[in-house]
């Protein structure tokens, strides 16, 4: 159930995230960098693709989703780990990512993200003259 | 004059009385923790509800296999267990691992009334959701006033 979706919001405004409801989850983030771009994967269980919003422009990255809980009618809560149901995280971006060529895949609760590093700024390895 | 300022007293009273009582009901350490509770942050994390005909558990254990996914059922202790596997990217720089890479376990103490032979799970966008029915016997049910 992997979906490819290019993120379409790019200079869509950051100031909407600041609004924080009451409670948020801070979802937990695996980052890394190759020498292609950076690479974000984040659990975030419970969140279909429609119910995820991301936001990727020159400045930061804004990764927003709710968590669909299946709940019958009547529940009383015994238990609870998770006290809520959206997650938010967001993240500051730098110059050399193409924020706008960001992609995105979701499956299982695991949302992938990928930014590529614009073309001319990838590491090249410079040879060493011997004398 | 002297009468509010007693009255003032005991009201203050009352507020120690309910701070310590509000430090008894969810201060730490006060209350000792159930037997088979964990850490807090322990994965995958839980949530239980009751229902009048059920109990539901919810793990949100994202990304897993639901093949790879154990769940045992002995009287009304529920144990899953199952491992969450992250690759790791050869030749890469990570800045942040936050995500729990490994075996897991959890045991979950249901209510007496469930019935162990009626039992089912589903896993959704990372979501495990347990549905433990309740026995018959067990249900609400109306009784009429003859």
């Amino acid at each position: 159930m992997t979906d490819k979706q290019e993120v379409m919001e790019r200079d869509s405004n950051v100031e909407r995230a600041e609004r924080e409801p009451a409670s948020v989850i801070l979802p937990p983030a695996d980052v890394f960098e190759d020498a292609d771009g950076i690479t974000l994967q984040l659990d975030m269980p419970g969140v279909a693709k429609d119910r995820l919003n991301l936001q990727a422009n020159k400045n930061a990255l804004v990764i927003e989703g709710a968590a669909l809980i299946d709940m019958p009618q009547g529940m009383t809560a015994l238990y609870a780990d998770v006290r809520s149901t959206l997650y938010r995280r967001s993240f500051v971006l730098s110059d050399e990512l193409e924020s706008d060529k960001t992609e995105a895949s979701l499956k299982d609760g695991v949302l992938t993200v990928r930014i590529p590093k614009r073309a001319e700024l990838r590491p090249r390895r410079i040879e060493v003259q011997g004398g | 004059m002297l009468g509010s300022l007693t009255s003032f007293d005991s009201l203050f009273e009352e507020f120690r009385r309910m701070e310590q009582q509000m430090d008894q009901l969810f201060g730490s350490g006060t209350q000792p923790p159930a037997i088979r509770s964990v850490a807090r942050g322990t994965f995958p994390p839980i949530n239980m509800g009751a229902a009048p005909d059920g109990i539901d558990i919810y793990l949100f254990a994202a990304g897993l296999d639901p093949k790879t996914i154990e769940l045992n059922i002995q009287r009304n202790l529920l144990t899953v267990a199952g491992e969450r596997r992250v690759a790791v990217k050869e030749n890469a720089i990570y800045y942040r691992q936050e995500r729990f890479n490994g075996p897991f376990r959890r045991v979950i103490a249901l209510p007496d009334d469930v019935d162990p032979e009626r039992v089912e799970a589903k896993y959704r966008d990372g979501i495990l959701q347990i549905t433990a029915r309740r026995r018959e016997s067990a249900k609400p049910r109306q009784i009429t006033v003859q």
